[in-house]
């Protein structure tokens, strides 16, 4: 495998040119072409590491990431982490999957599925027995025992529909709120397994709602799934809060959903994406918790810094040796694209802020881009209102504008004078024809 | 004595003072059938009497001398005499009898409509309609027809005459629709888009119980005007609130071509509108809207050029042309010239190097015209202002509206009366 080694590539000469420090140490930068799928996987268990070996494998055959040995290698290791689960109907997925490439040894067990399937069969009635038998004697807490283990039973075999319902089922027999929060903790699990991030988010309100205080390591899992949630739904700020106030006592506790490098980068990510400068200072760098997570992924904190002491081409450098991983990420593969235009877009408007002016050739220096594409990006800007400048395409300068406060309230006022009037007047001339409607009508009754 | 000489004997005696003039209405009234039956030989009749003193004696035989069906020839005939009584006639005796003056009015429009002649009734119908109303904010029947023929004379100007009064006052529903709906054509005609789109407004949200044409036709000029103006749809989701409920739930069902040219407007990409506008040709020639529909395309390009201005300081003839879609920098040229020369934007072209330098707005809100015009624009609004209260006033004040409100209110006073003893248990 030739992901193992890492590999050094060069830094480009020129950083930034507007912070005046050229000499700036040239770190190398680690570029992380080849996910080293062996050690991504580790930070995983359960059912999780098996999907997003299942999403790599996918993903790196169909999309310009990968190469095939790496889709093998992740097919391979998803086929023995299934094989000590039981779950039959990804076994049967995978071994399609494969198609005989990895040779005898990975083919389709049929004696095992088998196997598996006829143990579950008979665990099946047993749980069933067990839970008649509980509900006959009424005693809530085996009642809810029973319904937890359907639960564990349908999640170990891939039902999730079910395992779902039966942990929701147990609420009614929940007594105390560690039983709540067990509960919520299910539940949550098997929604994010399903996409159903809704379910998360209310989960997760429930399960904080509880009286009792919760651990940290609780309170650390629940802040990332909600963060999880809110990634899915698209609101990177509240994802990147609730990533940020995650305790680093998470550890590997999570590991089902969520390893503390992810926590890290995508809360790094969309914290760079939404926050301002102030914030990302006090509430990302200055943020002594989620210092404890940077640590791990070094290109991440390496990028954010480079982001704050405004060494763009460096951070953007990063981002992009990232971006090849971070697209065979499961969760945040959808969201790459938007989040890196939104960080790129900070940049810039981030670039012309504190100038009058600024020589475009010396800001696509510093962006690592050409003067007409980076004219192109300014311009797409300054039609949304994010930079108030104009373009000197002349001379290629970039001119801030100040809004001349005065005139633009003369001209609101006005505006709004006219759309008063024209409003008012209408309306009079309806309210005219309504009366009238009203006497037509008189006139008929008489 | 002929029953006819006594009559204009009679009008002739009785056209001084008011009282004689409400005693002859009534005679007059009496003698309308037989006016009519009479109406082939009226015409000498009609030379007795002298339009300005007795107008209303005038009247009653000038309706009854038009009533039947005439000729083209005949009408070569009438429409002088009907033009002299309108520019001669007395206004406080025509509006004792408004129909018939209306009537007449209205055959004079058929008439010259008939001659395809519509500029002969222009100027009468505007003295007509100002005879006829009561204050500058009445609406007579009269207006949408002064309306009409000014369209097809390309009469525009005069048109706007009558345009720039508000209305207030209306009679018929049907009158303010098409007043509003002629009167928007005539603004569309001279670029006035702003006044035009108002215009257009009040027929689209005017409130009725059932859709009507007018109605709809009003609403797809309004789609186009609106691009023209704003360079967007503003209802493109809905109707205001206080549009009828009829409007808002089917109207866009008859302007589906109009709505999609909308949509494919706001895309912004101008080779995608002109396909669009290339296979739906037909359909708006149908409406004769096909020019509004260029009017719209052009002003795509006027919009991006615009957009430019927000973005940049200089840009070369070359580089608007590319952005903007055009096929070569002198068309560029062209079109900024022309934005120059409008006041839409605000540029200077250098020709040697073909660089655009675009400037800022030079209204700086500071000169004596501005505040002029901004004080008589508080004005306007007080005056406004003071109308809505007035208006205000009289609604509550309105036997209709109590009785209505009371009825509702009773019925609350019912409820409140209830409510305890619910509670008394």
């Amino acid at each position: 495998m030739d992901a193992d080694d890492e590999t050094f590539a060069p830094i480009t000469d020129e950083v930034g040119t507007n912070g005046g420090d050229e000499q700036r140490s040239r770190r190398p930068i680690i570029s992380g072409d080849h996910l080293d799928i062996e050690a991504y996987a580790s930070l995983y268990s359960g059912r999780t590491k098996i999907m997003r070996l299942l999403f790599i494998a996918d993903h790196s055959s169909d999309e310009k990431v990968g190469n095939p040995s790496m889709n093998l290698e992740a097919l391979r290791m998803a086929y023995d982490e299934i094989k000590k689960g039981e779950n039959t109907q990804l076994m049967r997925e995978v071994a399609q999957k494969i198609n005989g490439r990895l040779g005898p040894s990975y083919e389709l067990d049929s004696a095992w599925c088998d196997a598996v399937d006829h143990r579950a069969e008979q665990k099946k009635e047993k749980l069933d027995n067990e839970l008649n038998a509980y509900r006959t004697n009424l005693i809530k807490e085996s009642i809810r025992m029973g319904y937890n283990d359907f639960g564990d039973f349908y999640y170990a075999h891939g039902q999730l529909g079910d395992a779902f319902k039966s942990y929701v089922r147990t609420r009614d027999y929940c007594t105390t709120s560690k039983h709540i929060v067990h509960m919520c903790m299910s539940v949550i699990l098997v929604s994010i397994e399903m996409g159903q991030f809704t379910h998360v988010t209310s989960y997760v309100n429930k399960a904080e709602q509880a009286p009792d205080a919760l651990d940290s390591i609780t309170i650390a899992k629940l802040r990332c799934a909600a963060g999880l949630a809110n990634l899915e739904a698209k609101k990177y700020k509240l994802a990147a809060r609730k990533f940020l106030e995650t305790n680093p006592e998470l550890g590997s506790h999570y590991s089902e959903v969520i390893a503390p490098q992810d926590v890290a980068t995508y809360g790094g990510l969309c914290a760079l994406a939404t926050f301002d400068r102030t914030e990302l200072k006090s509430k990302v760098i200055d943020n002594l918790n989620f210092r404890n997570f940077l640590e791990l992924v070094p290109e991440v904190r390496e990028l954010i810094n480079d982001f704050y002491s405004s060494h763009y081409a460096s951070c953007l450098e990063y981002l992009g040796n990232l971006k090849a991983n971070l697209l065979l990420d499961i969760h945040l593969h959808d969201h790459v694209e938007t989040l890196y235009d939104q960080i790129r877009h900070k940049a810039l408007i981030q670039y012309t802020l504190p100038f009058l002016s600024v020589d475009l050739s010396m800001m696509a220096n510093a962006f690592k881009t050409t003067v007409a594409e980076l004219q192109k990006e300014l311009e797409a800007l300054i039609t949304d209102n994010q930079i108030q400048a104009r373009i000197d395409s002349h001379n290629k300068i970039l001119y801030a504008r100040h809004a001349d406060q005065r005139n633009a309230t003369f001209q609101r006022v006005l505006e709004t004078g006219r759309e008063f009037d024209r409003d008012v007047r209408s309306m009079l001339l309806r309210s005219n024809l309504v009366k009238h409607d009203y006497n037509v009508r008189q006139f008929r009754k008489l | 004595m002929d029953p006819m000489e006594a009559l204009v004997a009679q009008i002739q005696g009785l056209s001084s003072t008011p009282g004689d003039i409400a005693r002859l209405h009534i005679i007059l009234k009496q003698a309308d059938d037989s006016l009519r039956a009479e109406s082939t030989r009226l015409s000498p009749v009609l030379g007795q009497l002298a339009p300005s003193e007795h107008s209303l004696g005038f009247l009653y035989v000038l309706d009854a001398f038009t009533s039947g069906q005439i000729s083209k020839q005949q009408a070569e005939t009438s429409v002088p005499i009907i033009t002299g009584f309108i520019n001669a006639c007395n206004a406080e005796q025509i509006r004792l009898a408004p129909e018939k003056f209306v009537l007449v009015c209205k055959r004079l429009k058929d008439q010259v409509m008939m001659l395809e002649a519509p500029i002969r009734g222009v100027g009468p119908l505007l003295t007509a309609a100002r005879k006829l109303q009561l204050s500058t904010e009445h609406l007579t029947p009269l207006h949408s027809d002064f309306l009409m023929l000014c369209v097809l004379a390309k009469c525009y100007k005069t048109g706007l005459s009558i345009l720039e009064d508000d209305i207030f006052e209306v009679d018929q529903p049907r009158d303010l629709f098409l007043y509003c709906y002629y009167g928007g054509m005539i603004c569309i005609g001279l670029k006035r888009f702003q006044k035009a789109l108002d215009l257009l407004h009040n027929v689209v949200t005017a409130p009725m119980s059932t859709l009507n044409a007018i109605a709809v036709e009003a609403y797809k000029k309004y789609i186009l005007v609106s691009l023209i103006h704003h360079g967007q749809w503003q209802l493109s989701t809905s109707l205001p609130k206080y549009a009828s409920s009829v409007a808002q739930r089917s109207l866009k069902n008859f302007c589906q071509p109009y709505i999609e040219l909308a949509n494919s407007y706001g895309t912004e990409k101008i080779a995608e509108l002109e396909a669009y506008v290339q296979t739906n040709t037909e359909k708006f020639e149908n409406d004769n809207n096909l020019g509004l529909v260029k009017q719209v395309v052009l002003s795509m390009y006027k919009r991006n050029i615009q957009r430019l201005t927000q973005t940049y300081l200089t840009l070369s003839l070359q580089d608007i042309a590319n952005t903007v879609q055009l096929n070569s920098p002198k068309e560029a040229e062209m079109h900024v010239l022309q934005m120059i020369q409008d006041g839409e934007i605000y540029a200077t072209i250098n020709q040697r190097d073909g660089m655009v330098r675009f400037l800022e707005d030079p209204e700086q809100y500071k000169t004596c015209e501005m505040i002029e015009n901004i004080d008589s624009s508080i004005q306007r609004i007080m005056a406004l202002s003071r109308k809505l209260s007035a208006m205000d006033e009289q609604i509550s004040c309105d036997q209709l509206y109590l009785s209505k409100v009371g009825r509702e209110r009773q019925r609350y006073d019912f409820d409140d009366f209830d409510v305890p003893t619910k509670f008394n248990i």
